[in-house]
């Protein structure tokens, strides 16, 4: 548990760059600093394993004031992971892996395989490992950071925008993994972003920070996101933010349809009156038949209008507003996690599902 | 080349003084130039002095340091002490900016990310930033090495034992074939160590050759 009591930071040059935070980060949870550009979320997050000292306030790590350990004793503690990776170029990426814990005073060996179990953690191969930081993209620098930090196994681990240098299908990857690692680990994390769309969705609480430093707003980001404290979290959040919503809203009690269906290698009688799904002898959706249409013979897949997306059950809600407006025939298909037509659903369906009873949707 | 043959002897005995006048010098200018490169790279301050200071003692005539040298020193005018003390200062002239660079060339993330793993700045120094510095370093050292070999037989006036004695006693008994393999000696001297210095720093520095792989390869 990390503890801002009353924390102010002001630089040198006058700038008040955090403005009396009090906050709480729960042990084994996922906290998100948001806000944006310049409001002191990094700030807050150096000063808590001291590269930054606060001008006033106390801050505590287990009730502990963190001013009592001597600043490289309380870091080999904290993991540290930012935005460039800051990977050392000069060393292997199992040798940068295996810093924290040689620095902890372990001797090589035990290190180095310490390190090549967290490559395999992280999802990088074995071979990974004799390289050099340059010869990694991007995201496999990222995650080699996220071993790195995570190497001495430290109960606390701060994230400084660490994803924000990626292209977004990477990103979500990397965030994905964030969030399996956690599941397994238990740590206690506290992430910073500019991104809101970011936030909910590591987040299990989301702490928004306003210009000065001031916080703004501290909740679970479905709170953030349906009650925003003020007009400046509102407007940060963005109008789309019932959209956004869907996006940690699960949905295994959702509603759906049924349309008529057809198998592929069928044959169709008359001219059909409706879109018809296709499906195939899995029952896995492979396109629609528009309204109208007459098939001579057995059906082929020449026939068929290509269907949008799948919203497979139990997933973020999101992904079903996204089957619904990307279909052909205005509903989204639902299938279960083999990929079995389940039903459809429109977009319609998925709105009223947050207006009316936000507080009930994911609840099954 | 008659004279090689006979004189065997008054090319190689200079040959070990000579390589420890000017290597010697190596590597006390490095042993002087990282801290001060440290300090440089430091203190604004201290680099706004020290790298236009290493300029200027670098413009000194190398037999004005020859001959200045003793009366501060204290030491004869034909000790090699003074020719090893003033190549030691050009060195550290050569290799002051060139570590004060070095140092700052490292990227500012690495080092945050360094401070914030847990290291203490000693360990930092010498686990990060001299390692990363080292590219840097072998570039300044070559330089140095070469310019020092030439340099020393310089001292060879002021009778300081070593291989620019061959120039000397060549010209005054006119033996150009004397003059001629003290110039080859020098120069394949200067080649070896040089390609030496070269392969150090390529066994010490394996990720800067995959990085320039990668920047070729794009
Ligand atoms: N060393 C410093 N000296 C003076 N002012 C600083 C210093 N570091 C940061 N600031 C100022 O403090 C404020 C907060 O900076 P901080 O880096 O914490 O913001 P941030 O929320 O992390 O922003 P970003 O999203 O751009 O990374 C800014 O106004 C910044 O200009
Ligand atoms: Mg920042």
């Amino acid at each position: 548990m990390i503890e801002f009591r009353d924390v102010t930071k002001q630089y040198p040059d006058g700038t008040v760059a955090v403005d009396k935070l009090n906050l709480t980060v729960d042990a084994g949870t996922i906290t998100v600093f948001v806000g944006p550009s310049g409001c002191g979320k990094t700030t807050s997050l150096r000063m808590v394993n001291r590269m930054i000292e606060a001008t006033s306030g106390t801050i505590l790590i287990d009730g502990k004031d963190i001013k009592d350990s001597a600043p490289a004793s309380l870091r080999l503690g904290i993991g540290y992971v930012i935005q460039q990776a800051g990977l050392f170029p000069h060393r292997t990426v199992l040798d940068n892996v295996a810093t924290v814990p040689l620095l902890s005073g372990w001797d090589k060996r035990k290190a180095r395989s310490r390190a090549a179990e967290l490559l395999e953690t992280v999802g990088l191969p074995a071979e990974m490992g004799k390289r050099y930081p340059v010869q990694l993209s991007g995201g496999q620098q990222q995650r080699v950071g996220v071993a790195r930090a995570l190497a001495a196994d430290p109960p606390i681990l701060l994230m400084d925008e660490p994803f924000s240098a990626v292209d977004p299908v990477v990103r979500e990857d990397l965030q994905n993994e964030l969030l399996r690692l956690q599941d397994e680990l238990d740590k206690t994390i506290v992430f910073v972003t500019h991104d809101i769309d970011e936030a909910v969705r590591i987040g299990e609480k989301v702490a928004v920070f306003r210009k000065g430093g001031v916080l703004a707003q501290y909740g679970t980001p479905a709170d953030v996101l349906r009650y925003p404290a003020d007009e400046f979290v509102a407007s940060f959040v963005g109008r789309d933010r019932g959209y956004r919503g869907l996006s940690f809203l699960e949905s295994s009690g959702i509603a759906v349809d049924q349309v008529p269906t057809t198998t592929v290698g069928q044959p169709v009688a008359g001219p059909v009156a409706e879109w018809v799904l296709v499906l195939d002898a899995n029952e896995h959706p492979c396109g629609w038949l528009p309204p109208n249409t007459t098939v001579d013979g057995p059906l082929g897949s020449d026939s068929l209008v290509a269907g949008g997306s799948l919203y497979t059950t139990g997933t973020p809600l999101r992904g079903a507003l996204d089957a619904a407006l990307s279909s052909p025939a205005s509903r989204g298909v639902v299938v279960d996690e083999d990929g079995k037509y389940v039903g459809v659903i429109t977009a319609r369906q998925v709105l009223d599902l947050i207006e009316g009873h936000p507080e009930s949707v994911g609840k099954p | 080349m008659n004279w090689l043959s006979n004189n065997f002897d008054k090319v190689i005995d200079p040959l070990g003084p000579h390589l420890v006048i000017s290597l010697l010098p190596v590597l006390f200018g490095l042993l002087i130039s990282i801290p001060l490169g440290w300090v440089a790279n430091r203190w604004p301050i201290a680099r706004a002095i020290l790298v236009p200071a290493a300029g200027i003692l670098y413009t000194i005539p190398s037999l004005v340091l020859f001959l200045v040298l003793p009366p501060l020193l204290g030491t004869k005018v034909l000790d090699e002490i003074n020719v090893i003390v003033a190549l030691t200062i050009y060195t550290v002239a050569l290799l002051v900016r060139s570590v004060a660079d070095a140092l700052a060339a490292v990227p500012p993330h690495v080092i945050a990310a360094a401070n914030a793993m847990g290291y203490r700045p000693v360990r930092r120094f010498f686990g990060v930033e001299l390692p990363l510095a080292v590219p840097v370093l072998i570039a300044g050292l070559r330089v140095a090495t070469v310019s020092n070999i030439s340099l020393t037989s310089v001292a060879a006036i002021l009778g300081v034992p070593q291989l620019g004695g061959l120039f000397t006693d060549g010209f005054s008994v006119e033996n150009y074939d004397e003059i001629v393999i003290g110039i080859v000696l020098i120069f394949l001297l200067a080649m070896i160590f040089d390609g030496l210095l070269l392969l150090i720093g390529r066994l010490l520095t394996p990720w800067a050759r995959a990085g320039r792989a990668v920047e070729a390869a794009k």
